[in-house]
């Protein structure tokens, strides 16, 4: 079955390979898009896998674990493949119109094939030290997207993405150092064993660094001043995709190590992330409040929703972590949909700062029908998407009598309307202030659709999540099953050891 | 032996917070550097440390060795920072030789209207 597992992450590497060679013509983007498609389809051969067997692993090298690298994908890594894929394709397709022909020759295609190979591969490892290489890969290649182009405020943001996403590194290292150490093991699934018989208080340091270094990538409080410095730079087909994928690489890594390694002390760690997990709504949410340019406003958004995802994990009931899962998900799309669209609003408006744009709703009814999707999903209005995670995280805080949390959450989701309010009202609602009226007719067709057509599906997936959640509900309480008696996951990948 | 090694990360580290506050790219790159040179350190020795012996079990004769394994991790660890710096550098030197100074811009993440306008 390993090659099952390999697939998702040699498909972009290869693809990444091919649209390097051919990136001084048209041929280099449709390379990039066939290599998306063929990932979803892999990721989706995966997922049928997941769902009839349970969980698969795989030794790459035929070396037994914990001797060798594992690869592994339970219902959780093999969604977060599927919804990666989705994005990849999405995002590849909107780039044919996006992405212009000196940031190809430059190799955009290759870089961000390449990211996704990352993105993959922290998702299937069941590896300490593979998943801090997949960082790496991850961090080498989106710092090469975030700074294509070379603008000077490119840069600056790439410095200080950069620079504390390597602080995040060392101390993961160090963590992984110290584990290693006591346990002589760096495999997830032997860990969870080899941790029982460890110093518990040596442990809970271990923890707080494995928190700290995955929280600067998951952009938690007080650990996400890299992002708004850095997520508003870059291209918008960029700046989508990490939106939607990156800062979920750490939160998931949140969820997998506090779920199956660090459970041995939940009332230290787990009240540390419940305090987080609100700061990281509050600031982020009034952080968007103050700001006046659209994706500065998305980007900020993206911090309070991770709290959102963090709350789930640290309440650590049953029906919390069904909330974080199906968070996720709903998240990475609506997310990368929001930029998209502002990709749009640019290039129809001349801008993203909202006090120099605006008639979208006027002359392009249909953008702002689309925005309307993601932007009221974001929120939590029902019948979409965002609803129903929402709700699935406050019941679980009212079932443990968590009244403040709860408050909070839905005190946020409240902001959350007020930032996307000021959007519409700025950008779609008022005219637009040097009395242009910009139509989606203006951009020439081909471009138009490469552009539309992933928002729409986006859009579409939202719609369908919302007006149908039971078997996206049932999945991720499966999946949160899997998480919370990790005895299948330990089992499958140590074989008949564990 | 231990105590060397010890105070050798800790001097690196130390070096390598003050050099990453300072607002200046290139202190920062070698901030960062010395950094990942006191994490390999570290990552070395969570095998323990041991002097003259080989890390290669041997088969033939009942004599000690030492593990292996970090040194492997080390050696990936090492080449990874070694990219990442190189990176970092070219990075560096391109925003000074654009801007013509090498300071990290404090007032970057404020908004300005003419700034974003053209973006």
């Amino acid at each position: 079955m390993s090659w099952l597992l390999a697939v998702p992450i040699a498909i972009p590497f290869a693809t990444a390979v091919f649209a390097f060679l051919l990136r001084n013509g048209a041929a280099g983007r449709w390379v990039s898009v066939a290599g998306s498609a063929a990932l979803l389809a892999a990721s989706a051969v995966l997922m049928q896998a997941v769902l009839a067997e349970g969980v698969v692993a795989g030794q790459m090298g035929s070396w037994p674990a914990p001797f060798g690298i594992t690869l592994v994908a339970d219902l959780l890594s093999a969604v977060m493949v599927v919804i990666t894929a989705i994005i990849a394709l999405a995002v590849s397709v909107y780039a044919l119109a996006d992405i212009g022909p000196a940031e190809e020759r430059l190799g955009y295609h290759a870089l961000f094939q390449v990211l996704i190979a990352g993105v993959t591969g922290a998702f299937l490892t069941g590896d300490l030290f593979n998943l801090y290489v997949w960082f790496e890969v991850m961090l080498i290649s989106s710092f090469g997207l975030l700074v294509l182009g070379g603008r000077a405020e490119q840069i600056d943001g790439g410095v200080k993405y950069v620079a504390l996403n390597l602080v995040s590194t060392i101390l993961f290292l160090t963590g992984i150092g110290l584990l290693y150490g006591m346990t002589g093991t760096l495999n997830m699934a032997d860990l969870s064993i080899a941790v029982d018989g460890a110093d518990q208080g040596l442990l809970t340091v271990v923890a707080m660094l494995f928190m700290i270094a995955f929280g600067v990538k998951a952009a938690v409080f007080p650990l996400f001043f890299w992002l708004p410095a850095a997520y508003h730079t870059p291209a918008f087909s960029v700046s989508a995709v990490f939106a939607g994928l990156l800062t979920k690489v750490g939160v998931y890594a949140l969820i997998r190590m506090f779920t199956l390694v660090f459970d041995h002390d939940t009332g230290l760690t787990h009240t540390i992330l419940l305090w987080v997990a609100c700061l990281t709504m509050v600031t982020g949410v009034l952080g968007a409040a103050a700001q006046g340019d659209m994706r500065r406003i998305l980007s900020f958004h993206i911090v309070s929703q991770i709290g959102y995802m963090v709350l789930g994990l640290a309440l650590l009931t049953p029906l919390a972590i069904v909330g974080a899962v199906f968070y996720l998900v709903h998240h990475i799309i609506v997310k990368a949909n929001l930029f998209l669209i502002a990709g749009v609003a640019d290039r129809l408006t001349g801008g993203t700062a909202l006090s120099r744009i605006g008639g979208l709703y006027a002359s392009a009814p249909l953008l702002a029908a689309l925005f309307l999707v993601p932007a009221f999903s974001l929120a939590g209005f029902p019948p979409l998407s965002g609803f129903w995670a929402k709700f699935l995280l406050v019941k679980a805080a009212l079932e443990i009598e968590g009244w403040v949390i709860a408050a909070v959450a839905l005190a946020v989701g409240l902001l959350t309307i007020y930032s996307m309010t000021k959007i519409w009202a700025q950008a779609f609602w008022e005219p637009h202030p040097e009395g242009r009226e910009p139509r989606l007719s203006d951009l020439p067709a081909g471009q138009r659709w490469a552009m539309l057509a992933p928002i729409m599906a986006l859009a579409a997936l939202t719609v369908f999540i919302g007006l149908f959640p039971e078997p996206f509900v049932a999945f991720a309480e499966r999946a949160a099953a899997q998480l919370l008696d990790p005895t299948d996951y330990v089992e499958t990948v140590l074989g008949d050891r564990g | 032996m231990e105590i060397i090694v010890a105070s050798a990360i800790g001097v690196l580290t130390a070096g390598g917070v003050y050099l990453i506050l300072r607002l200046r790219t290139f202190p920062v790159i070698l901030g960062l550097a010395m950094l990942s040179y006191a994490v390999n350190v570290f990552l070395f020795a969570s095998g323990r440390l041991a002097i003259d012996q080989s890390p290669i079990l041997s088969k033939y004769a009942d004599i000690s060795y030492t593990d292996p394994l970090p040194q492997a991790l080390v050696l990936t660890a090492i080449v990874i920072s070694f990219g990442m710096t190189a990176v970092l550098v070219m990075i560096g030197l391109g925003a000074y030789l654009e801007a013509g100074d090498d300071h990290i811009d404090l007032d970057g993440s404020e908004p300005e209207a003419g700034k974003d306008g053209t973006a």
